[in-house]
């Protein structure tokens, strides 16, 4: 044991020890804080200015989903649509979550690996990489917020003052896409082979997430106790609150909604928590 | 009661070999070993046994007072970086603890986080951003670190389009401008070109010694150590071997030096080479004082045969700049071979290389063809010394690559 000899040790600011929790964690955070915007500003400029679309491609991308969705399962397999709101316009109210909440993932996940030199040769809080990953992709976000715009004046919908709710609502694809975004980034680090389970798990949420279909087709095809199984998934109540606000129908039912969110804030919190004690040892394993 | 700015108690570092470099064990071998092994009794699959273990820092204690220019020196895998890691809160230790008062910097190393697309202007808010600057404080100093890169022409240039001295400038002067009150140095960030290394190393005097600045400078470079520190501390394989005056700490490391094996066969494609240096005095090590006579012994092993050899060794400064060569083409007349081991004794009269540490390279040709090269065949280190014998020991900073005695002749002019 290491005499502690409290007296003396009072005098000091920061005490660097195994496995000490940082005291001043959250305010070193906020000394920090223009590096996190320079960091995902350097994320969205190296990405407009290498690619030669550029902003074409961060329309390009949803629109094409778009297409294909709205044709397979609007008119080929018949799903019903959401209130009295056009199919493409439901599809496009959740495709553009999703596809932030996927871009995310991916960048996020990667993002401490790929800033292994960072990582290996500066100190600063970790969690402003992933986090300033996170905040990239929600510039491609806003500016496909484009066609959903595009699409509301073709079908001349106005949905109501809903809309007023959407910045809040993208708050909340942040927090269902940090949590996750934390443990895998963290995992990354340690275990490579997770860049192959992300892709996986984008395949897949794209299923089990109301993005093609409503999610009321699955209450109404499965039942309540169904449903909430389902809204384990975070994504669902985020997609199902956009559709809330955009398309103004009553797509927020039950207790479901309300478990997706406490799922969400699980994630984070889990995960701000295991990204802690997982960034320890970063530079010792990258 | 001192007033310590830093105080190390009982520092360790344990590392597990085999265990960096992960990536080579993927998630896809955790669930293998967890399906394959059914009790649970059994789980827990690689424990590190001990014989991997290595300790990088073994029991370190130390206190850094306010305003003191402290050295650290060692040979490399002493122990000095992992030591400025932990300090850097980079890595954390395995035992032990550091107390600090007030916020350090760390020039470990320069560029981090240069994107090449971006502009030198955008760089250089960026690794200031990273190296714990807020955008304010970089908007200051600015001006300050523009002029002192010396690329107010090229601020909007993508630094892809910079050159490599460039870069490495722009790169220095953002981490030279760093406000703190601990900082925490890395000798090699001496970077670029001699002109520019000149003024790294200018800055860095600058730093040690503004005032209430508490400042830790690593080096391999003793003079420096001398000429710029208070205190010094050597470490050797993890542990401190001294604390004290870095004048003694200085013949402490030397007398390591005179510790090491002096040449380590080195394979390069079909041969093997060594270099070891003797001084004068026969001491062997890697050591010799300015305008001391010196001896290199090259062992050479080939595979085969090497009917019509030459060999040539250079010296490098760490700039990468070729200072001296000697061939055997050029100042051996004879023509030989080598049949499997040869012993070839460069007798220099008089280093007459500036103070520092230098790279050997080295060649070894068959009838003119390359068969080998060596890019690094060891170190040479050349000490200060009062070689003028004006009981003197010049400034190496200001003196060029190399030392050369002259008489001087001067007559004073009177007016007719």
């Amino acid at each position: 044991m290491t005499p502690k000899v409290h007296a003396q040790s009072d005098d000091f600011d920061v005490w660097i020890e195994a496995g000490q929790p940082n005291k001043h964690y959250w305010s070193e955070l906020w000394h920090y804080r223009d590096l996190f915007l320079l960091l995902t500003w350097r994320n969205v400029a190296v990405r407009y200015k290498q690619t030669v679309a550029g902003t074409a491609w961060a329309l390009l991308q949803p629109l094409l989903s778009l297409v294909v969705l709205t044709v397979v399962f609007g008119k080929v397999a018949g799903l019903p649509t959401e209130g009295g709101a056009p199919y493409a316009l439901m599809i496009i109210a959740g495709l553009l979550p999703w596809q932030f909440f996927s871009s995310a993932l991916t960048s996020g996940t990667q993002s401490i690996v790929s800033s292994s030199s960072l990582i290996s040769k500066v100190y600063f809080p970790r969690i402003i990489v992933p986090s300033s990953a996170i905040l990239a992709s929600l510039v491609d976000f806003f500016v496909s917020c484009l066609i959903l715009v595009a699409l509301m004046v073709w079908y001349a919908f106005w949905p109501g003052w809903r809309l007023l709710a959407l910045p809040f609502l993208v708050l909340l694809a942040m927090l269902a896409a940090i949590g996750p975004c934390l443990i895998l980034a963290a995992l990354a680090v340690r275990y490579r082979d997770v860049n192959f389970v992300v892709p996986f798990i984008i395949q897949f949420g794209l299923y089990v997430s109301p993005v093609a279909y409503s999610s009321s087709v699955i209450r109404e095809k499965f039942g309540e106790g169904a449903f909430l199984a389902y809204s384990l998934n975070p994504m669902v109540g985020v997609i199902d609150a956009f559709r809330w606000a955009v398309l103004g129908t009553e797509t927020l039912h039950g207790w479901g909604p309300g478990l997706s969110l406490t799922v969400a804030v699980v994630l984070f919190v889990w995960g701000l928590a295991y990204f802690r004690r997982a960034e320890r040892a970063f530079a010792d394993v990258i | 009661m001192t007033a310590d700015v830093i105080r190390v108690e009982r520092l360790s570092k344990k590392y597990i070999l085999g265990e960096q470099g992960a990536g080579k064990r993927g998630l896809r071998h955790v669930i293998e070993d967890f399906v394959r092994t059914p009790s649970l009794r059994h789980r827990r699959p690689t424990r590190p046994q001990h014989d991997n273990e290595l300790y990088a820092l073994d029991d370190v204690s130390f206190g850094v007072e306010r305003g003191d220019v402290f050295g650290i020196v060692g040979r490399n895998g002493s122990g000095k970086s992992t030591l400025l890691k932990i300090l850097s809160r980079i890595t954390e230790p395995t035992r032990g603890r550091i107390g600090i008062k007030g916020r350090v910097a760390s020039l470990l190393e320069v560029g981090t986080g240069f994107h090449p697309e971006l502009t030198g202007r955008e760089n250089t808010y960026l690794n200031g951003a990273i190296l714990g600057m807020t955008r304010a404080q970089i908007t200051r100093r600015f001006d300050e670190i523009v002029a002192f890169a010396e690329i107010e022409r090229f601020l909007d240039t993508p630094v892809k389009r910079y050159s490599s001295g460039m870069y490495l400038r722009l790169a220095f002067a953002v981490a030279a401008h760093l406000e703190s009150e601990l900082i925490v140095l890395d000798e090699v960030l001496a970077v670029g070109d001699a002109a520019f290394q000149q003024k790294c190393m200018n800055k860095m005097d600058e730093i040690a010694h503004s005032e209430g600045r508490t400042v830790l400078f690593v080096s391999h470079n003793m003079g420096a150590v001398q000429r710029l520190c208070r205190t010094a501390l050597l470490l050797e394989r993890g542990k401190v071997r001294r604390i004290g005056k870095p004048a003694d700490v200085v013949v402490d490391y030397l007398s390591l030096d005179a510790e090491l094996p002096s040449g380590i066969g080195q394979r390069s494609g079909p041969a093997g080479l060594a270099i070891e240096v003797q001084s004068s005095a026969g001491r062997a090590g890697r050591s010799v004082y300015m305008g001391e006579p010196l001896k290199l012994v090259v062992t050479l092993d080939v595979d085969a045969p090497v009917r019509n050899a030459s060999v040539g060794i250079g010296i490098e400064a760490p700039s990468g700049e070729r200072v001296v060569t000697f061939d055997t083409t050029l100042q051996h007349r004879e023509s030989w071979g080598v049949e499997r081991r040869a012993q070839l004794i460069v007798d220099w009269p008089e280093c007459l290389l500036c103070p520092g540490t230098y790279r050997f390279v080295a060649a070894l040709y068959d009838n003119g063809v390359d068969l080998a090269r060596w890019y690094d065949a060891g170190r040479l280190t050349v000490l200060e010394a009062d070689y003028f014998g004006t009981n003197q020991v010049p400034d190496a900073r200001h003196q060029g690559r190399v030392f050369s005695k002259a008489r001087w002749h001067i007559t004073e002019c009177l007016p007719d």
